[in-house]
């Protein structure tokens, strides 16, 4: 019989109304990469809390080396060797790395720390496994894949044998993930039993060992990875057939929409500007798609087109018409929508209902405001029930939930139909299927081509090189806050704008 | 010249240990607003101690006693803050409002209902403790010093100690800065908060004795301590949450706040001819200005304020 680290045996686990696992088994075997797949809300993140002890099952044992354990609570299971790499990281911004990794189990005498220890024990670890962090830096200086291998080193240094990965890749670079997935890899080669949650196929297929498929809180099946596909494990998890490939008809391309010249946008974080002397178009019936790594300026380009930050200098034409000082407000009368990066800072109040959020851009229009000054609810109301008709968004109230209980996937449904309501001449759209599943992702490329079809302009901003091939119709890369390339996905391979993202080769476009 | 020295000592000491029990609050992530109203509480504790102790009690037990029954008034008085605030999750400036309001009410109903006065007519809120006080000075040459000058020293140097050098002081600051991380990592996130709060409480509670005595030797409770709590905040932000930096600031803000009770004894100052009133504003208003021009800059524990739910992520 083989012999399991883990196995969570007909685990379930009820909330009112709903069951979050249905007879749930997972087994998982000494050092392999045993990947989680499903959509959000198929009971993922149910069954991993219910296995580092944050909620009890109703029904299921959870046994370790073949005996039965019980885990009351997140100490039980550090103490049992489980550690997890939370989604959103836990970490003390302004602590230092090291200080993080000893924190909760420091080591001390008489209660005051000795970080030499600390130090030395850590500074193995990392030479062993190949994790290189400055231990001296604080968190808040360092960047997104270096607080992910503080999380890594943090139960190396508790010594915990099963990991779990929850939905590691959703924040990093590509050429972090890669360096992940070796570090992965390491690990499992050291005889750690990782626990890997994610719905990116590509990762599952490259990394994993077997993969466990749940759906709507049901247990679909174990396979191993070898001996299946991309195209099977998305079936097994969504039901259908998924396209993967986005349908898309030839369309002529029409007038300049928006016309950018010779911009520039100041950067935060350091003296020289983030965005640096741009100049693009966008036209009517194409979707002009901005590659590149995260951080080379695209958040910036589209806070200075937007309005959100202003222009150092250069001018923004829509439609001829100079925008390049006015008010957000004006942009979006004029016709320019924009899905924003981050939805919850600049897309939605998450404290507000959803009809609320779906008419913060237009409350002020007669049909829901009344000439004293009055919100007209019952307009309001049988807008946002049309919108969540048309866009199947789904809540647990209807209208009046508060976007913040909203999954993620049904939060940027909302955004996205409330910015293509406005029937906008120019859409722009960042990351605008960041961290969500399959379904949803489908649903927002859907809405893009849409636009693009009925001959709007879009301008759509991304850091996944299958959705920058797979939709735009032109692509610019994006390095060092400059425009360095600019290409036809029909005539470019993915390496050869992986070489101009990453600043190897650039075009003089002058 | 030397009684300025004397004087700031003595309020920086006050501020110093106030602005340190507001950062180890704070730290934790409880925001203290009450601290005016520990002080009094302990105080009230201090004054009675010494109304109380029979004559003749020698000297170094009448300090020990006194600065044992402050800090414990005070961190009981505390426990209501904690109780509120990590318990309940109740909002903290409220919480704390209602605990200054309180301090200086219920200490004056106290010693109007206990009239320690020598005539029993007069039933103003007042303690005399004119000798009594004497146990807590000695003279080096011509000038006046306090053992609790001595005693605030002892605990900045231990607080410092505490917050960067000890396990308890790094999951403290962990709870005030992200107390879901703490939990993570198996931290009690809500005794962190009940020990940052009563520590808060013990050191607020023995400025407030210190306050009292510095200078008069009886107490009006109905004053309360005439807003030195907020005073103590302003240091603790100037501060920024650090001990080293607050007794820095607490040494500047005492030495404003020693300036009008002795303005007189300089020449120019006392020939500028500027009212009293406006000496005694002079800290007040500097700390208005300060915390106007730092606070962009200021970072306060992140969490600070925020009752911890154990089910939000």
């Amino acid at each position: 019989m083989e012999q399991y680290a883990v196995e969570m045996l007909h685990i379930t686990k009820r909330f009112p109304g709903i069951i979050a696992n249905d007879d749930i088994t997972l087994q998982l075997k000494k050092g392999e990469i045993h990947a989680l797949l499903g959509e959000n809300g198929a009971g993922k993140s149910t069954l991993m809390s219910v296995l580092f002890g944050l909620y009890q099952p109703e029904a299921g044992e959870i046994h370790m080396d073949g005996r039965k354990v019980e885990i009351r609570n997140p100490n039980d299971a550090n103490a049992l060797g489980i550690g997890m790499v939370h989604q959103h990281f836990k970490l003390v911004e302004c602590f230092s790395v090291l200080d993080n990794i000893i924190l909760g189990v420091e080591p001390c005498n008489h209660g005051f720390l000795n970080k030499a220890q600390a130090r030395e024990k850590v500074q193995t670890i990392s030479e062993r496994y190949g994790l290189y962090v400055d231990l001296d830096a604080k968190v808040e200086d360092i960047t997104v894949g270096m607080q992910q291998r503080t999380e890594i080193l943090k139960m190396l240094y508790r010594e915990n044998e099963i990991l779990i990965f929850d939905e590691p890749t959703a924040v990093l670079t590509p050429q972090e993930i890669a360096e992940l997935m070796q570090i992965m890899r390491n690990l499992a080669a050291e005889g750690k039993s990782i626990l890997f949650i994610s719905h990116k196929l590509a990762e599952i297929m490259e990394v994993s060992d077997r993969c466990t498929v749940l759906r709507k809180g049901k247990y679909i099946g174990t396979v191993n990875t070898s001996e299946t596909s991309a195209q099977e494990l998305s079936r097994m998890m969504v039901g259908r057939d998924v396209k993967t490939v986005v349908d898309k008809e030839q369309v002529e391309t029409g007038d300049v929409i928006l016309d950018v010249q010779d911009i520039c946008v100041a950067a935060h974080h350091h003296k020289k500007d983030a965005v640096n002397h741009v100049s693009f178009q966008v036209h009517g019936g194409e979707i002009v798609c901005i590659a590149g790594i995260d951080g080379n300026g695209q958040t910036e380009l589209v806070y200075g087109l937007s309005g959100l930050e202003p222009l150092q200098s250069g001018k923004v034409y829509l439609r001829g018409r100079d925008i390049t000082k006015m008010s957000i407000r004006k942009r979006s009368n004029l016709g320019m929508s924009h899905i924003p990066e981050d939805r919850h800072k600049h897309g939605l109040v998450l404290d507000y209902t959803l009809e609320d959020n779906l008419i913060l851009q237009r409350y002020y229009e007669p049909e829901f405001t009344s000439k004293a000054g009055f919100l007209r609810r019952k307009n309001i109301r049988s807008y946002a029930e049309r919108l969540i008709a048309s866009n199947d968004i789904r809540s647990g109230q209807g209208a009046v939930t508060k976007a913040r209980s909203m999954s993620g996937g049904n939060q940027q449904k909302a955004i996205i139909a409330r910015e293509i309501d406005k029937d906008p001449q120019l859409l722009i759209a960042v990351q605008p299927t960041r961290g969500l599943d399959v379904g949803a992702i489908e649903y927002v490329h859907k809405q893009l081509v849409a636009q693009r079809d009925s001959g709007k302009g879009v301008l759509l901003v991304s850091l996944e090189l299958d959705e920058v091939m797979n939709v735009s119709d032109r692509i610019l890369v994006m390095f060092e806050g400059q425009i360095v390339g600019e290409f036809d996905p029909a005539n470019v391979t993915v390496e050869e704008l992986g070489l101009y993202m990453a600043g190897a080769k650039r075009e003089d476009r002058q | 010249m030397l009684l300025l020295i004397q004087y700031t000592l003595i309020f920086a000491s006050v501020l110093m240990l106030v602005a340190l029990g507001g950062c180890f609050s704070e730290r934790s992530g409880v925001i203290n607003i009450g601290l005016e109203g520990i002080m009094v509480m302990g105080a009230l504790g201090g004054a009675l101690t010494m109304r109380y102790l029979p004559d003749g009690t020698p000297e170094i037990v009448m300090v020990l006693a006194v600065v044992l029954a402050a800090a414990l008034v005070g961190a009981l008085y505390s426990l209501l803050l904690a109780v509120a605030a990590v318990n309940f999750n109740a909002d903290q400036t409220i919480v704390g409002t209602a605990m200054n309001l309180l301090g200086t009410a219920a200490a004056t109903v106290i010693i109007k209902a206990l009239n320690t006065a020598a005539d029993p007519n007069n039933v103003s809120a007042t303690i005399q403790y004119v000798d009594q006080k004497k146990a807590f000075y000695f003279n080096i040459g011509s000038m006046e010093l306090s053992w609790f000058m001595l005693i605030a020293l002892v605990l900045l140097a231990a607080s410092h100690i505490v917050l960067y050098k000890t396990r308890f002081g790094l999951r403290l600051m962990a709870c005030g800065e992200h107390p879901q991380a703490a939990d993570s990592v198996g931290i009690n996130v809500y005794k962190m908060r009940y020990a940052g709060v009563l520590i808060s409480g013990i050191l607020g509670g023995l400025g407030g004795i210190v306050y009292i005595t510095s200078g008069v030797s009886e107490w009006k409770f109905e004053n309360g301590v005439a807003g030195f709590g907020f005073l103590a905040l302003a240091v603790m932000i100037f501060g920024q949450w650090n001990p080293i930096r607050i007794a820095a600031a607490a040494l500047l803000f005492g030495m404003l706040r020693a300036l009008s009770n002795v303005y007189v004894a300089f020449d120019f100052l006392g020939n500028l001819n500027i009212p009293g009133t406006v000496y005694n504003m002079l800290p007040y208003i500097i700390s208005l200005v300060v915390l106007i021009f730092t606070s962009r800059n200021s970072r306060a524990p992140k969490a600070e304020g925020i009752p911890y739910d154990k089910g939000s992520r």
